[in-house]
Protein backbone atom coordinates (compact mmCIF):
# COMPACT_ATOMS: atom_id res chain seq x y z
CA UNK A 1 0.00 0.00 0.00
CA UNK A 2 1.30 3.86 -0.53
CA UNK A 3 -0.29 6.49 0.99
CA UNK A 4 0.05 10.26 0.28
CA UNK A 5 0.45 13.04 3.37
CA UNK A 6 -0.88 16.40 2.98
CA UNK A 7 -1.05 18.92 5.87
CA UNK A 8 -0.14 16.55 8.47
CA UNK A 9 -2.66 13.68 7.79
CA UNK A 10 -1.99 10.40 5.75
CA UNK A 11 -4.27 8.98 3.07
CA UNK A 12 -3.69 5.15 2.33
CA UNK A 13 -3.51 5.12 -1.68
CA UNK A 14 -3.77 2.27 -4.10
CA UNK A 15 -0.97 1.64 -6.52
CA UNK A 16 -2.56 3.74 -9.23
CA UNK A 17 -3.14 6.61 -6.29
CA UNK A 18 -6.84 6.08 -5.62
CA UNK A 19 -7.99 6.64 -2.25
CA UNK A 20 -8.42 2.91 -0.38
CA UNK A 21 -10.44 4.60 2.31
CA UNK A 22 -13.46 6.86 0.92
CA UNK A 23 -14.01 8.23 4.57
CA UNK A 24 -11.13 9.68 4.26
CA UNK A 25 -11.67 12.32 1.77
CA UNK A 26 -11.57 15.86 2.39
CA UNK A 27 -11.21 18.61 0.33
CA UNK A 28 -7.28 19.07 1.50
CA UNK A 29 -6.85 15.80 -0.32
CA UNK A 30 -9.00 16.41 -3.19
CA UNK A 31 -7.00 19.54 -4.03
CA UNK A 32 -3.74 17.72 -3.75
CA UNK A 33 -4.79 14.89 -6.09
CA UNK A 34 -5.80 17.64 -8.10
CA UNK A 35 -2.49 18.97 -8.26
CA UNK A 36 -0.96 15.99 -9.18
CA UNK A 37 -3.01 15.55 -12.43
CA UNK A 38 -2.08 18.91 -13.31
CA UNK A 39 -5.86 20.39 -12.41
CA UNK A 40 -6.67 23.63 -10.65
CA UNK A 41 -9.98 22.78 -8.90
CA UNK A 42 -12.61 25.27 -10.42
CA UNK A 43 -16.36 25.99 -9.12
CA UNK A 44 -17.37 23.56 -12.24
CA UNK A 45 -14.30 20.83 -10.77
CA UNK A 46 -16.39 20.71 -8.08
CA UNK A 47 -19.66 20.25 -9.19
CA UNK A 48 -18.74 17.39 -10.90
CA UNK A 49 -16.77 16.16 -7.92
CA UNK A 50 -19.52 16.49 -5.63
CA UNK A 51 -21.98 14.94 -7.90
CA UNK A 52 -19.77 11.87 -8.42
CA UNK A 53 -19.87 11.56 -4.34
CA UNK A 54 -23.18 11.74 -4.28
CA UNK A 55 -23.77 9.03 -6.61
CA UNK A 56 -21.78 6.77 -4.88
CA UNK A 57 -23.43 7.66 -2.04
CA UNK A 58 -26.77 6.65 -3.78
CA UNK A 59 -25.47 4.06 -5.80
CA UNK A 60 -22.25 2.26 -4.35
CA UNK A 61 -20.62 2.32 -7.32
CA UNK A 62 -18.64 5.41 -9.66
CA UNK A 63 -20.47 5.76 -12.82
CA UNK A 64 -19.18 4.61 -16.45
CA UNK A 65 -18.00 8.35 -18.59
CA UNK A 66 -20.95 7.37 -20.89
CA UNK A 67 -23.16 6.83 -17.63
CA UNK A 68 -21.97 10.14 -16.26
CA UNK A 69 -21.98 12.49 -18.86
CA UNK A 70 -26.07 11.83 -19.41
CA UNK A 71 -26.71 12.22 -15.21
CA UNK A 72 -24.99 15.11 -15.58
CA UNK A 73 -26.94 16.66 -17.77
CA UNK A 74 -30.14 16.07 -16.57
CA UNK A 75 -28.78 17.51 -13.18
CA UNK A 76 -26.43 20.30 -13.82
CA UNK A 77 -28.36 21.35 -17.45
CA UNK A 78 -27.69 19.82 -20.81
CA UNK A 79 -25.00 22.14 -21.92
CA UNK A 80 -22.69 20.09 -18.97
CA UNK A 81 -23.87 16.95 -19.95
CA UNK A 82 -21.11 16.95 -23.13
CA UNK A 83 -17.96 14.67 -22.97
CA UNK A 84 -16.40 17.87 -24.73
CA UNK A 85 -17.66 19.60 -21.44
CA UNK A 86 -16.08 17.04 -19.29
CA UNK A 87 -13.28 16.37 -21.21
CA UNK A 88 -12.47 19.95 -20.85
CA UNK A 89 -12.25 20.11 -17.13
CA UNK A 90 -10.80 16.85 -17.00
CA UNK A 91 -8.73 15.91 -19.90
CA UNK A 92 -6.93 12.95 -19.07
CA UNK A 93 -11.10 11.25 -18.72
CA UNK A 94 -13.64 12.51 -16.29
CA UNK A 95 -14.31 9.16 -15.21
CA UNK A 96 -10.30 8.22 -13.94
CA UNK A 97 -9.81 11.97 -12.54
CA UNK A 98 -12.84 13.03 -11.39
CA UNK A 99 -13.36 9.76 -9.53
CA UNK A 100 -9.81 9.67 -8.34
CA UNK A 101 -9.74 13.29 -6.65
CA UNK A 102 -13.76 12.43 -5.37
CA UNK A 103 -12.50 9.57 -3.50
CA UNK A 104 -13.89 7.29 -5.40
CA UNK A 105 -12.48 4.03 -6.78
CA UNK A 106 -11.66 3.49 -10.83
CA UNK A 107 -15.43 3.32 -12.40
CA UNK A 108 -16.61 0.41 -13.05
CA UNK A 109 -16.78 -0.84 -17.18
CA UNK A 110 -13.49 1.59 -17.20
CA UNK A 111 -11.38 -0.86 -18.98
CA UNK B 1 -29.30 -1.09 -33.82
CA UNK B 2 -29.85 -3.75 -36.36
CA UNK B 3 -27.35 -6.04 -35.23
CA UNK B 4 -27.47 -5.70 -31.63
CA UNK B 5 -27.65 -9.28 -30.18
CA UNK B 6 -29.86 -10.29 -27.03
CA UNK B 7 -27.84 -11.23 -24.48
CA UNK B 8 -29.09 -12.43 -20.76
CA UNK B 9 -27.50 -13.23 -17.72
CA UNK B 10 -28.65 -15.43 -15.82
CA UNK B 11 -28.24 -15.39 -11.90
CA UNK B 12 -29.57 -18.33 -9.84
CA UNK B 13 -26.88 -17.82 -6.61
CA UNK B 14 -27.87 -15.96 -3.65
CA UNK B 15 -25.86 -12.56 -2.38
CA UNK B 16 -22.67 -12.75 -0.42
CA UNK B 17 -22.43 -16.46 0.06
CA UNK B 18 -20.73 -16.92 -2.85
CA UNK B 19 -19.37 -14.09 -5.46
CA UNK B 20 -21.65 -15.30 -8.34
CA UNK B 21 -24.30 -12.06 -7.72
CA UNK B 22 -21.31 -9.30 -7.30
CA UNK B 23 -19.30 -10.84 -10.76
CA UNK B 24 -22.26 -10.70 -12.48
CA UNK B 25 -22.96 -7.18 -11.56
CA UNK B 26 -20.03 -6.15 -12.65
CA UNK B 27 -20.09 -7.60 -16.16
CA UNK B 28 -23.19 -6.15 -17.07
CA UNK B 29 -22.02 -3.11 -15.51
CA UNK B 30 -18.73 -3.28 -17.63
CA UNK B 31 -20.71 -4.83 -21.00
CA UNK B 32 -23.80 -2.45 -21.09
CA UNK B 33 -20.95 0.01 -22.76
CA UNK B 34 -21.54 -2.04 -25.71
CA UNK B 35 -25.19 -1.16 -27.04
CA UNK B 36 -26.71 -4.64 -26.97
CA UNK B 37 -30.18 -5.77 -25.88
CA UNK B 38 -29.40 -7.46 -22.41
CA UNK B 39 -31.95 -8.88 -20.03
CA UNK B 40 -31.26 -9.79 -16.76
CA UNK B 41 -32.62 -12.77 -14.98
CA UNK B 42 -33.10 -13.86 -11.76
CA UNK B 43 -33.56 -17.54 -11.27
CA UNK B 44 -33.62 -20.17 -8.20
CA UNK B 45 -32.09 -17.96 -5.00
CA UNK B 46 -31.01 -15.35 -7.62
CA UNK B 47 -34.35 -13.75 -6.70
CA UNK B 48 -32.58 -12.80 -3.03
CA UNK B 49 -30.09 -10.50 -4.97
CA UNK B 50 -32.96 -7.93 -5.53
CA UNK B 51 -33.91 -8.15 -1.73
CA UNK B 52 -34.55 -4.37 -0.76
CA UNK B 53 -33.64 -3.54 2.75
CA UNK B 54 -29.60 -5.38 2.67
CA UNK B 55 -27.26 -4.59 5.91
CA UNK B 56 -24.05 -5.70 5.37
CA UNK B 57 -22.50 -3.90 8.08
CA UNK B 58 -22.63 -6.70 10.82
CA UNK B 59 -20.97 -9.40 7.85
CA UNK B 60 -18.12 -6.12 6.61
CA UNK B 61 -19.08 -6.64 3.46
CA UNK B 62 -19.66 -4.28 0.50
CA UNK B 63 -23.72 -4.02 0.16
CA UNK B 64 -23.80 -3.68 -3.43
CA UNK B 65 -27.51 -4.40 -4.00
CA UNK B 66 -27.89 -0.06 -4.40
CA UNK B 67 -25.71 -0.63 -8.02
CA UNK B 68 -29.21 -2.61 -8.85
CA UNK B 69 -30.87 0.67 -8.66
CA UNK B 70 -28.24 2.41 -10.94
CA UNK B 71 -28.94 -0.21 -14.12
CA UNK B 72 -31.50 1.77 -15.60
CA UNK B 73 -28.81 4.54 -15.71
CA UNK B 74 -26.43 2.00 -18.20
CA UNK B 75 -29.47 1.76 -19.87
CA UNK B 76 -30.22 -2.22 -18.55
CA UNK B 77 -34.45 -1.95 -18.33
CA UNK B 78 -35.00 -5.66 -18.93
CA UNK B 79 -35.09 -7.68 -15.36
CA UNK B 80 -37.03 -10.98 -14.96
CA UNK B 81 -37.65 -12.57 -11.92
CA UNK B 82 -38.66 -16.32 -12.20
CA UNK B 83 -42.64 -16.33 -10.06
CA UNK B 84 -41.94 -19.87 -9.03
CA UNK B 85 -38.72 -19.08 -7.46
CA UNK B 86 -40.13 -15.72 -5.74
CA UNK B 87 -43.00 -17.55 -3.92
CA UNK B 88 -41.00 -20.75 -3.20
CA UNK B 89 -38.95 -17.88 -1.16
CA UNK B 90 -41.79 -16.34 0.52
CA UNK B 91 -41.32 -13.27 -1.38
CA UNK B 92 -43.74 -10.73 -3.85
CA UNK B 93 -42.91 -8.05 -6.17
CA UNK B 94 -43.04 -5.12 -3.40
CA UNK B 95 -39.98 -7.00 -1.71
CA UNK B 96 -37.24 -5.73 -5.07
CA UNK B 97 -35.68 -2.64 -4.60
CA UNK B 98 -36.01 -2.53 -8.61
CA UNK B 99 -39.29 -2.61 -10.57
CA UNK B 100 -39.10 -6.27 -12.38
CA UNK B 101 -41.47 -8.30 -14.78
CA UNK B 102 -42.53 -11.54 -13.14
CA UNK B 103 -42.53 -14.38 -15.58
CA UNK B 104 -43.61 -17.75 -15.22
CA UNK B 105 -41.04 -20.75 -15.28
CA UNK B 106 -42.23 -21.21 -19.01
CA UNK B 107 -42.08 -17.85 -19.97
CA UNK B 108 -38.56 -17.45 -18.77
CA UNK B 109 -37.18 -20.60 -20.65
CA UNK B 110 -39.25 -19.03 -24.32
CA UNK B 111 -37.68 -15.86 -23.43
CA UNK B 112 -34.10 -17.88 -22.70
CA UNK B 113 -34.09 -19.41 -26.22
CA UNK B 114 -34.61 -16.41 -27.47
CA UNK B 115 -31.64 -15.23 -26.96
CA UNK B 116 -27.88 -15.02 -29.02
CA UNK B 117 -25.65 -15.26 -26.10
CA UNK B 118 -26.36 -17.09 -22.33
CA UNK B 119 -24.38 -15.91 -19.74
CA UNK B 120 -24.40 -18.19 -16.27
CA UNK B 121 -23.72 -16.82 -12.64
CA UNK C 1 -23.70 -31.64 19.77
CA UNK C 2 -23.96 -28.33 17.13
CA UNK C 3 -24.25 -28.23 13.50
CA UNK C 4 -23.62 -25.82 11.13
CA UNK C 5 -25.20 -25.21 7.86
CA UNK C 6 -23.93 -22.66 5.30
CA UNK C 7 -25.80 -23.30 2.22
CA UNK C 8 -29.13 -22.03 0.93
CA UNK C 9 -32.21 -24.89 1.50
CA UNK C 10 -33.51 -24.24 -2.03
CA UNK C 11 -29.93 -25.01 -3.44
CA UNK C 12 -28.50 -27.79 -1.53
CA UNK C 13 -29.57 -30.87 0.14
CA UNK C 14 -27.40 -29.89 3.41
CA UNK C 15 -30.03 -29.03 5.58
CA UNK C 16 -32.36 -31.89 4.44
CA UNK C 17 -28.69 -34.47 5.30
CA UNK C 18 -28.19 -32.76 8.61
CA UNK C 19 -32.12 -32.84 9.91
CA UNK C 20 -32.28 -36.64 8.78
CA UNK C 21 -28.95 -38.04 9.92
CA UNK C 22 -28.24 -36.38 13.22
CA UNK C 23 -29.15 -37.45 16.51
CA UNK C 24 -30.15 -34.13 17.70
CA UNK C 25 -28.49 -31.15 19.37
CA UNK C 26 -27.94 -27.85 18.17
CA UNK C 27 -28.14 -26.52 14.73
CA UNK C 28 -26.70 -23.31 13.70
CA UNK C 29 -27.78 -21.69 10.39
CA UNK C 30 -24.94 -19.08 8.80
CA UNK C 31 -24.36 -17.70 5.79
CA UNK C 32 -26.95 -18.73 2.91
CA UNK C 33 -28.27 -21.55 4.84
CA UNK C 34 -30.08 -18.39 6.82
CA UNK C 35 -32.64 -18.41 4.06
CA UNK C 36 -34.14 -21.29 5.74
CA UNK C 37 -34.87 -19.52 9.10
CA UNK C 38 -37.13 -16.99 7.01
CA UNK C 39 -40.98 -16.78 6.38
CA UNK C 40 -42.39 -18.32 3.43
CA UNK C 41 -39.59 -20.80 2.30
CA UNK C 42 -40.20 -23.48 1.32
CA UNK C 43 -37.91 -25.32 3.13
CA UNK C 44 -39.88 -23.69 6.61
CA UNK C 45 -41.83 -27.46 7.05
CA UNK C 46 -38.26 -28.96 7.03
CA UNK C 47 -36.73 -26.51 9.75
CA UNK C 48 -40.33 -26.99 11.93
CA UNK C 49 -40.49 -30.71 11.75
CA UNK C 50 -36.58 -30.36 13.25
CA UNK C 51 -37.05 -28.44 16.02
CA UNK C 52 -38.47 -30.99 18.45
CA UNK C 53 -35.02 -32.67 18.14
CA UNK C 54 -32.92 -29.72 17.55
CA UNK C 55 -32.72 -26.30 19.28
CA UNK C 56 -32.27 -23.98 16.35
CA UNK C 57 -30.20 -20.68 15.71
CA UNK C 58 -29.41 -18.45 13.07
CA UNK C 59 -26.47 -15.81 12.70
CA UNK C 60 -27.95 -12.17 12.76
CA UNK C 61 -25.83 -10.51 10.84
CA UNK C 62 -26.23 -13.16 7.82
CA UNK C 63 -30.01 -12.60 8.24
CA UNK C 64 -29.75 -8.52 8.14
CA UNK C 65 -27.32 -8.21 5.09
CA UNK C 66 -29.31 -10.49 3.15
CA UNK C 67 -32.20 -7.95 3.81
CA UNK C 68 -34.05 -10.46 5.79
CA UNK C 69 -33.52 -9.92 9.09
CA UNK C 70 -37.96 -8.91 9.87
CA UNK C 71 -38.54 -12.03 8.55
CA UNK C 72 -37.46 -14.77 11.34
CA UNK C 73 -39.66 -17.77 12.21
CA UNK C 74 -40.94 -18.51 14.82
CA UNK C 75 -38.87 -20.93 17.26
CA UNK C 76 -35.79 -20.05 15.91
CA UNK C 77 -33.16 -18.42 18.46
CA UNK C 78 -31.30 -14.84 16.76
CA UNK C 79 -27.55 -15.16 17.61
CA UNK C 80 -24.74 -12.53 17.06
CA UNK C 81 -20.68 -13.67 16.44
CA UNK C 82 -20.29 -14.18 20.44
CA UNK C 83 -23.41 -16.45 20.86
CA UNK C 84 -21.65 -18.48 17.67
CA UNK C 85 -18.74 -18.78 19.83
CA UNK C 86 -20.79 -19.92 22.82
CA UNK C 87 -22.38 -22.43 20.79
CA UNK C 88 -19.08 -23.72 19.63
CA UNK C 89 -17.53 -24.13 23.41
CA UNK C 90 -20.53 -24.99 24.89
CA UNK C 91 -20.93 -28.21 22.52
CA UNK C 92 -18.34 -31.22 22.99
CA UNK C 93 -18.21 -31.48 18.97
CA UNK C 94 -19.24 -29.84 16.20
CA UNK C 95 -20.17 -31.23 12.72
CA UNK C 96 -20.29 -28.52 9.64
CA UNK C 97 -22.80 -30.00 6.66
CA UNK C 98 -20.26 -28.25 3.71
Amino acid sequence: MSSIEVGGKSYETDEEGYLVNLAEWDMEVANYIAQTENISMTEQHWEVVNFLREYFEEYQIAPAVRVLTKAIGKKLGAEKGTSEYLYGLFPYGPGKQACKIAGLPKPTGCI
Amino acid sequence: MSDAKKFMFVNRKAPYGTIYALESLEVVLITAAFDQDVSLAFLDDGVYQLKKGQQTKGIETKNFSPAYRALEDYDVEKLYVEKEAMEARGLTEEDFLVDVTVLSRAEMGALMDEQDVVLSF
Amino acid sequence: MLHIINKSPLTSVSLNSCVNTAAGGDILLIEDAVYAATKGNAAEAVLQAAMGRFKVYVLMPDLEARGLGDRLMAGVNAVDYGGFVDLTSNNKSCQSWL
